[in-house]
Order: structure tokens, then C-alpha cells, then sequence
């Protein structure tokens, strides 16, 4: 390879805001006093937090300087399998930060804020039309929190069967976080092994599915980045024995415009619009995780829902069999004004068209890398793919390694030992964001990457050599946290 | 991670297919994890262990294990009450990578029934597991 985009150079260091603060410094001046002075009340006086003391500048360098430190989707390709780490576009700050939205208060009348109402109740319209599913809570605050609101739809359901279920089916290839939040519902979660080419197959589910089950969570596409083909018989299989579909639709980014989710059986989906719908996650925002439903869920949404008369719309409490409230207000409003926005930007042909390059993009990676990393479920895959480190182990070189060196190049490393199924996996999932000349860069220097640990497997064992720290003591933190500053 | 060949595996134990061994003393059945489940779940950084008296099933989670890689389940190779736990893990939950079989126990149960101790495999019997798995 000739260039690669990672480089060395001059990095600052920085110290905690803590380190550089001197007494009395600040960043403003207040102006006079023009009042008397009062004494005030001596339970009201302490000693008050320890905050630094700082100029505004030693503030903006600080800042300015840890950037230096970040890598970002802004920066290079950021390919976390799972994760969906596609492009935030610009414009969906810009919508956001119409001061119309953004000087909104929640507690204003509805009769104030029609703007605001409008937008919100068109995006569920807009995510209904999108699964195909038949109604949309926007409340839910993130991914975690919207499977746990669709579990809580489920039990809702079941209690108002009159007859409360006690365990929930988890293949081993959903995502991580489905078993903990059918576990704060109260439903112990019985594991199902996929089937030997990775996805699910009726007759692994038909033994586990009884009467005593309130039904499955289904990841699709799943961890393995496969598409559940048996979904629809699945589906029919478990609403034969009385239970409900839940899919976790973190991974829809692959199927937009594609699958009708809705035919595919599923009951409760959730989204996330932090990853399919382009607002920024991993620390660069919150999140939102609505949940889709089918009629006969409807009735157990969360409140409050916006409802529309005429041309007003207004926000109401009054469903009884509601799970209730999941979020102060109506949920992260200022993550759903972007996905509007992008939303609007893109209209139906660029989303199905997203979700075309995505996949595309997902199986040129696999086929240019298949020949040096090993590929256990090898065929079509959907928005990610997954190695393992098998061919490198011999050279006692681990899938650690290989991402800590990736950094080296100036990529940011995909989801490692993840999925659980795959030992030592390495999860790439590129989205539709990059170009074919990224990926290829991306693709050379995982080649490079495999070739060292061939030939010089200490290379990998240092890695990262060029980044402002190099290996840190993983085990060191975990074990002993300093959360601190 | 090591080949098979380069991780120990005492004869004087018992192992179940999650791979958490069990040594049967007098009383009570000592248990922990496998030499081979530690190195695959690589550093341990903290192990969340049952209450003394603590009544579990064969087969039922009594803890959990946590490694910079994952958080994986522990199985109860026999049914029992939980008459001790290694306290020492709490601070020390390398002990499970360093001496799995020793310092790195994790509890001890007073068995119900002996009969499940049939269900468990002898050395070999474990050692070829593993070679199938790999």
C-alpha cells in the first residue's frame, strides 16, 4: 500500500481541567454590585462543589486538544459492526436547530407548539409506513429502552389474556441486551442455538415454544449479519402457541424499503434512529429507540400519544391499558427532529437505496477478505460480516491485535468477540456511507494487516504503535475503575 | 489462546459441558471453571457468586463471570445448597485465570442428589469435547 490514511504527528497533551485550574481564575467578569448586600440564610452556606478554575481559553484549548485525541465517523471510517456508525448529515443539526424546535419548553400549551406536535406525529406515520407496522411510540430514549418497552407491550398483552406467561425465547444470535430487558419484565429468557447456517430454523423453536412462553425476540438481520429466513414460519409457529413476535430492528438498516416487516410476522419492533435513521450515537447524543406495533398492540403504547382532530393535533393520557410513561415528556425530541430530516432528505428510493449500498458494501468487504481471514458463515450476508481470527491464531496473533493494528492505519476497529457464537469475531459493518475508493483502503490495510501476522506478528502484538497512547491496561480499568476526577 | 495440549486438566475432577469443573470432597462439592474457560474468556474482571444457602438446581445459573471480552453465565454442574463462596474473588478475580482449579474456586455446595454426579465427565471424556470443539 502506498499511503494510509493514519499518520504520526504532533498530538498535545492535556491535563484535567482539575490540574490546571489556579484559584480566582475565570472566564468572566461580573459586573458590580448594584444591590445591597444581604446575608443569606446559614443553611443555604457551604463550602460548594469543587469546580476548576479556568480562563476561557485554557477551556477551549482543553476541548480543542482532546479532539485531537478523538476519532470520530467526521474523521474516517468507522465500521462497528452492529453499530451502524453511518454519516450524521449536517443538515439534520441545522432542522434541529431551528429555534422554533429548539426553544420549544415541553411544558408549553399544545396550542403553542402545533409545529412541533405535527412533525412528531408525521414521523411515526412515516416509521409505520417504513416496517409496515400499524402504530408508533417515538417515546422510548434508546435502543435498551425501547426493547424493554416492547417486552412491557407484550406482558401488557399477556396480562390482559388473563394469563400472565413466564419465560421468553432468546436465540443465541439476537443482540446482547434482548435476555436483560425481558429480564426487568420478569421473564426468565431460554436461549435457542441457530441453526448451522447461522439462523434460526423452526424446528430448534418448536420444542422450546410452549404454553408457559410469551413468545420470541428476534434479531433481524441478525448478529451474523444473515437474514432469519424461517421469520415468517417462526412467527406462525409461536402465534399458533399464543405467544408474540418481538424483533429488535437495530440492524434495519439493512432492509429499508426491501422487507415489509410487518408480513414477516413480528408484533413489536423497535428502531434506532441513532443508527438507521443517520442522528449521531456513541457519545455524540442520545438516543431514540420508538416502537413499532401491530393493531391489536396499539391500545398498550406508552403515553401520552399525539393525536390528531382536524387540523390540531394534542398530546393524550387517556388509554387505559397504557404500560404507561417510559420518559420524562415525549422522549428525545431534538434525536427525532433529525430523523425527520433525514428522513425528508432522503424520501422512499434514497432510504431503500441506503439500504441497497449498505448491504453491497457489506459483501464486497466479505468477498475481497475472504481469502485471508476466516468467514464462518460464509454466502450472502446483509449490512455486516463476520470473521473470526482462526487463520491468525497459529501465529498467536488474536482479533485484539488485528483491531488495536487497524488503528495504526487510521480506521477505527470494527465490534470485536462479538457475536458470542463466533470465537475470536470480528464484526464489520461499513454502511452505506463509504465510497468504493474507503473501502478498498479500508480492505488493503486489513490485508496488510493479515500479511504482518504471517511475517512479523510483533508488529501486531505492539500495536497500536502510532496513536497517542498505545496499548492500554484494559484489565487494569476494569479491575480496578477510577470513575473519579 | 492456548492449544488444548498446553492447558491442564487434574484427573481427580469432574467437568460439565459449560465447563465448570466439580472436585467432590466429604461433604460438599467444590466448583469452579476450566482451565480452558478461563483462557477463553481471557482476564477475568469480576465474578458475581451466590449466597451462602442459596438453594440451585443442576443446570441453573449461580453466577456470572465477567472478562474484558463478555459476561458469561455459570452453571450448576450439581444440584445443591451453596454452603461457601470464594470470597476472594471479590478482590482478586485474576485467581480465576492464575489457579483455576485452587485459589480460583468459586463455591461449594452441599449436593442433593448423588446420582447427577453420573452426568459429569471424567477427564478424557471432557478432553475429547474440547477437541471437537476446536
Amino acid at each position: 500500500m502506498k499511503e494510509t490514511v493514519g499518520t504520526t504527528g504532533l498530538v498535545f497533551n492535556e491535563p484535567l481541567l482539575w490540574e490546571k485550574s489556579k484559584k480566582g481564575r475565570m472566564g468572566y467578569a461580573l459586573p458590580k454590585a448594584d444591590v445591597p448586600h444581604a446575608p443569606l440564610d446559614a443553611a443555604l452556606v457551604s463550602e460548594g462543589p469543587d469546580f476548576p478554575e479556568l480562563s476561557e481559553v485554557d477551556v477551549v484549548r482543553h476541548y480543542t486538544r482532546l479532539s485531537q485525541w478523538n476519532y470520530g465517523v467526521d474523521s474516517g471510517m468507522y465500521p462497528l459492526g452492529s453499530c451502524t456508525m453511518k454519516y450524521n448529515p449536517k443538515t439534520n443539526e441545522r432542522q434541529a436547530a431551528l429555534s422554533g424546535f429548539a426553544g420549544a419548553h415541553p411544558l408549553l400549551p399544545e396550542a403553542l407548539c402545533q409545529g412541533i406536535l405535527e412533525l412528531l406525529f408525521h414521523l411515526e406515520r412515516y416509521l409505520a409506513e417504513i416496517t409496515g407496522m400499524d402504530a408508533v411510540s417515538l417515546q422510548p430514549a434508546a435502543g435498551a429502552q425501547g426493547e424493554l418497552a416492547g417486552m412491557l407491550v407484550i406482558h401488557a398483552y399477556h396480562r390482559n389474556q388473563g394469563r400472565q406467561r413466564l419465560k421468553i425465547l432468546v436465540p443465541d444470535t439476537a443482540h446482547g441486551t434482548n435476555p436483560a430487558s425481558a429480564a426487568l419484565c420478569g421473564y426468565r429468557s431460554v436461549p435457542v442455538p441457530s441453526g448451522a447456517r447461522g439462523i434460526l430454523t423452526p424446528d430448534m423453536v418448536a420444542p422450546l415454544m410452549d404454553e408457559d412462553t410469551a413468545g420470541i425476540m428476534i434479531t433481524n438481520p441478525n448478529t451474523l449479519g444473515l437474514f432469519e429466513k424461517n421469520v415468517k414460519a417462526i412467527a406462525a409457529l409461536v402465534h399458533d402457541r399464543g405467544g408474540l413476535v418481538y424483533c429488535d430492528g437495530a440492524n434495519m438498516n439493512a432492509l429499508l424499503g426491501m422487507v415489509d416487516m410487518a408480513a414477516t410476522g413480528v408484533d413489536v419492533l423497535h428502531l434506532n434512529l441513532h443508527k438507521t435513521f443517520s442522528t449521531p450515537h456513541g457519545g455524540g447524543g442520545p438516543g431514540s429507540g420508538p416502537i413499532c406495533v401491530k393493531k391489536h398492540l396499539a391500545p398498550f403504547l406508552p403515553v401520552p400519544r399525539i393525536l390528531k382532530k382536524g387540523k390540531t393535533y394534542r398530546l393524550s393520557e387517556a388509554f387505559p391499558e397504557s404500560i404507561g410513561k417510559l420518559h420524562a415528556f415525549f422522549g428525545n425530541t431534538g434525536v427525532m427532529i433529525k430523523a425527520y430530516s433525514y428522513i425528508l432528505s432522503m424520501g422512499p428510493n434514497g432510504l431503500k437505496r441506503a439500504s441497497q449500498l449498505a448491504v453491497l458494501n457489506a459483501n464486497y468487504v466479505r468477498k475481497r477478505l475472504k481469502d485471508c481471514f476466516h468467514l464462518p458463515h460464509d454466502g450472502l450476508c446483509m449490512h455486516e460480516c463476520v470473521f473470526s481470527d482462526k487463520h491468525q491464531l497459529p501465529h498467536h496473533v488474536t482479533t485484539l491485535d488485528m483491531a488495536k493494528r487497524l488503528m495504526d492505519y487510521g480506521f477505527h476497529p470494527p465490534t470485536i468477540y462479538f457475536p458470542l457464537v463466533v470465537s475470536g469475531a470480528l464484526m464489520i459493518e461499513p454502511t452505506e456511507t463509504e465510497s468504493k475508493e474507503t473501502l478498498d483502503r479500508f480492505i488493503e490495510a486489513l490485508r496488510a494487516i493479515a500479511r504482518e501476522a504471517r511475517e512479523t506478528p510483533q508488529t501486531l502484538k505492539n500495536a497500536p504503535g502510532r496513536c497517542k497512547v498505545r496499548r492500554l491496561d484494559e484489565v487494569g480499568a476494569a479491575r480496578r475503575p477510577c470513575l473519579t476526577g | 489462546m492456548k492449544p488444548i495440549e498446553e492447558l491442564t486438566f487434574p484427573e481427580d475432577l469432574l467437568y460439565a459441558k459449560d465447563h465448570e469443573w466439580a472436585r467432590f470432597e466429604d461433604e460438599n462439592v467444590v466448583i469452579g471453571i476450566s482451565d480452558y474457560a478461563q483462557d477463553q474468556l481471557g482476564d477475568v474482571v469480576y465474578v458475581e457468586l451466590p449466597a451462602v444457602g442459596t438453594v440451585l438446581e443442576k443446570g441453573e445459573v449461580f453466577g456470572t463471570v465477567e472478562s474484558v471480552k463478555a459476561v458469561s453465565e455459570l452453571y450448576m454442574p450439581v444440584g445443591g445448597e451453596v454452603a461457601a463462596v470464594n470470597e476472594a474473588l471479590a478482590d482478586a478475580p485474576e485467581k480465576v485465570n492464575q489457579s483455576p482449579y485452587e485459589d480460583g474456586w468459586m463455591i461449594a455446595v452441599k449436593p442433593g442428589d448423588a446420582s447427577e454426579k453420573e452426568g459429569l465427565m471424567t477427564r478424557s471424556a471432557y478432553l475429547d469435547m474440547l477437541k471437537g470443539l476446536n
